[in-house]
């Protein structure tokens, strides 16, 4: 298989798609958390009792028509090698605990990969909704038409006071987490975001950093997402995030301004030395490649460097995980071996644009 | 990753600590952060479930063991009479068995839910489409029987019967939509 094929198998087809404001947000996720009246939660749940919701879910959802939805595919995870696993985990289609720890743990996915719905998870059903770029109402728009779908043909455990019951108290009501990926070098690096994140927090507003094979967010990544789901409309809930997405996009877009008008020079020598050390090294930590790859697409995002497609961040910050360079080796790896064909598939990559100078001299 | 504590949960809280410009990290389970939770004031965590240590760890029998009243060591047994999971058993785990969970330490949820949802207890969001209809016709036939009862203690008889008749339409109404 060529690297092209590789890499248009392994992305999922809804990231090659732009979306809006994404040289900040690199994507959208709606998840609705959901169970079934009269089963027993899996936390709880004996291998038989998640055997019969999987096969309740299975009967009732394969056999109604979904136009909207289009053709679903269900995999159960004891049909899957742990490489299909891991590599499912690491395009966010499924959690660790679905794949490792789960009875009868499955997920259903659509072709573009903008559905995922993981079954007998924390809950009966954990729907899920990803999006390019910012597209919050859109893709609870989306999300609440399949949770519509869905709960026409099952009974979902529900109480007028208490909404959606879920297993973890931190879930129920809504049962909705609304979150947003973004890209925020700036931020970082003139260190703003240290003093934004507990007023953030204040909001009632949760960001995590993106963890890699370590825990140190990298590539300065973070996922920003609501923390309460009870006493909120779904719609107040992302007309709040909305609002602080916002703001943090225009504050990173205004201080790479000012970076870009203070420091045109160091910035461009910073990405440039970056593509360099990705287009060169034989060795590559996760760590340190997440970092490079995120100044590099700085880099594209101010125009100081061209002939780069703007996704590559996404593209490779998938590609460089564990399962997928395993998948790339078609052998198992060792942390050496998978530093080593981390460095060789990021070169291989770089190798596919034709990269030009931008307006770094001036 | 495993907790670096108990090495036998999956660690789900990441806290980074900074003395002295060094840096310490640490990754432990829900279960072990509970218990170190004091040594982390302000700690840099993450994790959403972060929330829950110390906002459960309301347990007696953490305490010496002696001087809980008759009525706190009750609340303390209870136990989902559906799944069996006991109250202590939610608290030590933080989560529910099933959905009967929810009626069963329905005494002890509104302050932890309001602990974990800023004040709040009460669902204001969604209500499913197709389910939603039966709760709220549920809803106004409560409502009407209150109507009903307060004609009645008013003796005013004639009303109170035209209140029942509309409370037999609408449960004629839901009989038939169950039925289906
Ligand atoms: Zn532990
Ligand atoms: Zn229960």
């Amino acid at each position: 298989m060529s690297l092209e094929q590789f890499i248009s198998n392994a992305i999922s087809p809804w990231m090659k798609n732009p979306g809006p404001d994404d040289d900040i947000v690199m994507s959208t996720r709606i998840r609705l958390a959901r169970n079934l009246e009269d089963f027993p939660f899996p936390s709880t749940t004996s291998q038989e009792a998640a055997r019969a919701l999987y096969k309740h879910v299975y009967e009732r959802l394969s056999q109604t028509s979904k136009e909207k939805v289009g053709d679903l595919v269900w995999l159960s995870m004891d049909g899957l090698s742990h490489i299909e696993k891991t590599v499912l985990v690491e395009k966010h289609l499924t959690s660790p605990q679905l794949a490792e720890d789960s009875l009868q743990g499955a997920v259903v996915l659509n072709n573009d990969e903008t559905i995922s719905m993981m079954v007998n998870e924390e809950d009966h059903l954990r729907i899920q909704c990803l999006s390019p770029g910012f597209q919050l109402s859109e893709g609870y728009k989306y999300a609440d038409e399949l949770d519509d779908w869905i709960e026409g043909n099952v009974t979902y455990a529900f109480d007028e006071k208490k909404g959606y019951l879920t297993s973890c108290p931190t879930n129920v009501g809504t049962g909705m987490r609304a979150s947003v990926m973004m890209h925020l070098p700036a931020l970082v690096s003139t260190q703003q975001l240290n003093r934004i994140l507990p007023a953030v927090s204040q909001l009632g507003l949760v960001v995590r950093g993106i963890y890699g094979e370590g825990s140190e967010a990298r590539g300065n990544l973070f996922q920003i997402s609501n923390q309460m789901t009870l006493g909120k409309s779904e719609e107040d809930i992302i007309e709040e995030l909305r609002g602080v997405v916002l703001q943090l996009i225009e504050r990173e877009r205004s201080t790479r301004r000012e970076l870009l008008k203070h420091n045109q020079l160091q910035l461009a020598d910073q990405v440039h030395r970056s593509y360099g050390i990705l287009a060169n090294s034989r060795i590559i930590e996760s760590k340190e490649a997440g970092n490079h790859l995120s100044t590099l697409r700085l880099g594209i995002d101010l125009d100081l460097i061209q002939g780069i497609e703007g996704n590559i961040l996404n593209e490779l910050m998938v590609l460089i995980q564990p399962a997928f360079l395993q998948q790339f080796a078609e052998q198992e790896l060792t942390a050496d071996g998978r530093d080593e064909r981390r460095a060789t598939l990021i070169r291989e990559r770089l190798k596919l644009e034709n990269i030009q100078d931008g307006g770094g001299e001036t | 990753m495993q907790c670096q504590e108990c090495n036998q949960r999956q660690a789900t809280l990441h806290f980074t600590k900074i003395v002295n410009a060094k840096k310490t990290e640490m990754h432990l389970c829900e279960v072990c952060a509970k218990e170190k939770g004091d040594e982390f004031p302000g700690s840099n965590s993450y994790s959403i479930h972060d929330l829950l240590s110390g906002l459960l760890n309301v347990d007696p029998s953490a305490g010496s063991g002696a001087g809980y009243s008759k009525r706190e060591e009750k609340e303390y047994t209870l136990q989902c009479p559906k799944c069996k999971l006991s109250y202590k058993d939610f608290i030590n785990k933080s989560r529910f068995g099933c959905s009967y969970c929810y009626q069963a330490f329905s005494a002890k949820l509104d302050p932890i839910l309001k602990r974990v949802h800023g004040g709040n207890h009460t669902h204001t969001g969604k209500i499913p489409k197709r389910q939603g209809g039966r709760l709220i016709l549920q809803r106004e036939i409560s409502s009407l029987k209150t109507k009903m009862q307060e004609h009645i203690d008013q003796e005013e008889f004639e009303l109170a019967a035209e209140v029942r008749d509309q409370i037999r339409e609408l449960q004629e109404t839901r009989e038939k939509e169950e039925g289906q």
